[in-house]
């Protein structure tokens, strides 16, 4: 296209799917992502893709899971509850090594929970989610096109690891409208696809599963996913830093919190203070080292999320107590303001570096 | 000179030797699959779903694509695979439990959609590879290592006969139930076998073959004393023969 239009978060992730290729969505209605929903139902539709509204988000990953063995680039995306009735089928896409594209746009929980924005299914995220020993790949998103660029890399990055990637993103962001321009990905070429199932062509039986039961098995197996991990830590880390080369304080923060920060680095700066801002791209591979560096450097360190320590913990384990970490939370629907994290900055510094 | 050969192993099926209990139904039923698969010359574009539970081997007896699904979730997983490869023939298997149980609400939604699959239900009246519970199959008076004084209505409810509910959706296009428990009957699920993977080829609906079928193990019975079984209680309750056509 190559050139800017108007949209909205949601329908941005589902524009930026089609383009990447995926031609097969699976999913359940719930907010705050329904626009996600109906814009992959008008599309698929244009462009001979299917789109098929599941009996529940248990029924949509295992489409999703079926879909991918068959070698098709395939997406799904809910919220909290869903995203929870997903994570036995996400287990199974891990072990089985599928790839496939899933969106979170996060709202507000435990349990029902809200539907305002949240950031509080990091842990869910990142620690992978389901049961068992893996990871998914964890892209998160802070404006509009971004959105579009980090679906588009989604893809590739599931394909290119035989991965689950979450795009993980909260209801601000699904709502909000932004310029967005739909790039062509300048992304090198990816191997065939020579364990997909389908057109056998007199070659030997394929077989996609997740289960190994001879002795020693699925020790091997689990080990020759920590190696893939393993490469995806080395290679795939994804951050920004802005104005991290003197500053004395330094904000953590991704998607909409990250939003906050940038208008707080921008004050802050305005007004004298040393403050900058580190945002994780990748939540999972998680920028350890530059944090760890950043620590090394700086007085004290602020966490900024919607949810309560979640990010912090990550955070914490990068800085291993070489500066004193803080926590600005706002849970269940409660979205940080410039001014409260101004106000958090300026206490901090009050408090004196010593006592930080 | 013809030669005959009496016993030959379907080309559907792979070298790995089948590790199913002596007198247990899954054998006798994973071989008709394949034979009719052979039959049909659909081997090269087939793909078959493995449950979890004792047919989780399927994966392996096999030798077209397979896909091993969790537990319930063939009927999803089969749709995924259908819609990607329409010209394919997919074929899911699937237990009692996994079916009736977890997956009921997408067995439920697959036929309701008409979903061009074909599922081999295997009803045993257990969970098989737990080791013997209730099952929604479950008899009424059967016990079970979680009915030991046997299946009660009022505490455990009452048995479901899969093929007759999921006959009254439009989606559905052929449903039939037959058994394993004499050379005839095995002839006759085969041809309920052929026409339900026909029914898919031909693109009318969703079929399903229901197999009632024997669990020595866990029945705690002799091979033939469980052959008996089926035809003396789970035949009349449950009944054989094509539900829809
Ligand atoms: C989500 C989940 N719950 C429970 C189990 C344990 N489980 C494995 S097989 C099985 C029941 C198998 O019974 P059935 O589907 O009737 O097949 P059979 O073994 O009798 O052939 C259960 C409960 C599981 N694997 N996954
Ligand atoms: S436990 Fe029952 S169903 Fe499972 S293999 Fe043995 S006889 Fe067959």
């Amino acid at each position: 296209m190559g050139e800017r239009t108007l949209m909205k978060g949601n329908e941005v992730l589902g524009e930026a799917a089609v383009r990447a290729g995926c031609r097969f969505y699976f999913g359940y209605p719930i907010t705050p992502q329904n626009e996600l929903t109906a814009y992959m139902a008008k599309r698929m539709d244009e462009v001979g893709g299917v789109f098929l509204q599941s009996e529940s988000e248990l029924a949509a990953i295992n489409m999703i899971y079926g879909a991918s063995a068959a070698g098709a680039r395939a997406m799904t995306s809910s919220s909290g509850p869903g995203i929870s009735l997903m994570q036995e089928g996400i287990s199974y896409l891990a072990g089985a090594e599928l790839p496939c594209v899933i969106v979170n746009v996060m709202r507000g929980g435990p349990g029902l929970g809200n539907i305002a924005p949240s950031q509080g299914d990091y842990f869910q995220a990142t620690r992978g989610g389901g049961h068992g020993d893996y990871r998914t790949i964890v892209l998160a998103p802070y404006r509009v096109q971004e959105m579009a660029d980090l679906t588009t890399l989604a893809f590739y990055l599931a394909d290119k690891y035989r991965t689950p990637v979450v795009v993980l993103v909260d209801a601000v962001l699904g709502q909000m409208m932004e310029p967005v321009e739909f790039k062509e990905p300048d992304l090198p070429p990816l191997p065939p696809k020579d364990w997909a199932v389908g057109y056998m062509m007199g070659r030997p039986k394929r077989l996609v599963t997740s289960l190994y039961l001879a002795p020693g098995a699925l020790e091997r197996h689990n080990l020759h996913l920590k190696e893939k991990y393993e490469r995806i830590e080395r290679e795939e880390v994804r951050w920004e830093g802005v104005c991290l080369e003197d500053a004395e304080v330094v904000l953590v923060a991704y998607g909409t919190s990250a939003r906050v920060c940038l208008g707080a680095v921008m004050r802050g700066r305005s007004e004298g203070r040393r403050i900058g801002l580190l945002r994780p791209i990748t939540l999972w591979p998680f920028p350890w080292k530059v944090l760890r560096k950043v620590a090394e450097k700086v007085k004290a360190i602020l966490v900024v999320e919607m949810s309560l320590g979640q990010l912090m913990e990550d955070v914490r384990l990068a800085v291993e107590g070489r500066c004193p970490v803080r926590l600005l939370g706002r849970p269940g629907g409660g979205v940080p303001t410039v001014r409260e994290v101004s106000e958090k900055v300026e206490e901090m510094s009050d408090e004196g570096v010593e006592s930080l | 000179m013809k030669v005959l050969r009496a016993y030959r192993k379907p080309e559907s099926l792979t070298d790995v030797k089948f590790r199913y209990c002596p007198g247990c139904g899954h054998g006798i039923i994973a071989r008709l699959v394949a034979e009719v698969v052979d039959e049909l010359g659909i081997r090269e574009r087939t793909v078959g779903v493995a449950p979890v539970g004792c047919a989780v081997f399927v994966e392996e007896y096999f030798n077209f694509d397979m896909v091993g699904a969790a537990h319930g979730r063939v009927c999803p997983v089969a749709t995924g695979l259908k819609r990607v490869l329409p010209d394919h023939v997919i074929l899911g298997y699937q237990g009692d439990g996994g079916l009736a149980a977890i997956g009921l609400a997408e067995v439920v939604h697959a036929a309701a959609r008409g979903e061009r699959v074909t599922v081999i239900y295997v009803n045993n009246a257990v969970y098989g590879m737990t080791r013997g519970q209730m099952a929604p199959t479950t008899l009424l008076g059967q016990r079970t290592t979680t009915t030991p004084s046997g299946r009660n209505p009022r505490r455990d409810g009452f048995p479901l006969k899969v093929c007759e509910l999921l006959a009254g959706l439009e989606g559905t296009a052929y449903m039939a139930r037959g058994t394993v428990t004499s050379p005839r009957n095995v002839r006759t699920l085969k041809r309920y076998i052929e026409r339900a993977i026909r029914t898919q080829m031909e693109d009318r609906g969703f079929s399903l073959v229901e197999v009632l079928s024997p669990c020595p193990s866990n029945w705690h019975m002799k091979p033939l004393e469980a052959i008996a079984w089926v035809e003396e209680r789970m035949v009349p309750f449950y009944g054989l023969g094509e539900v829809k056509t």
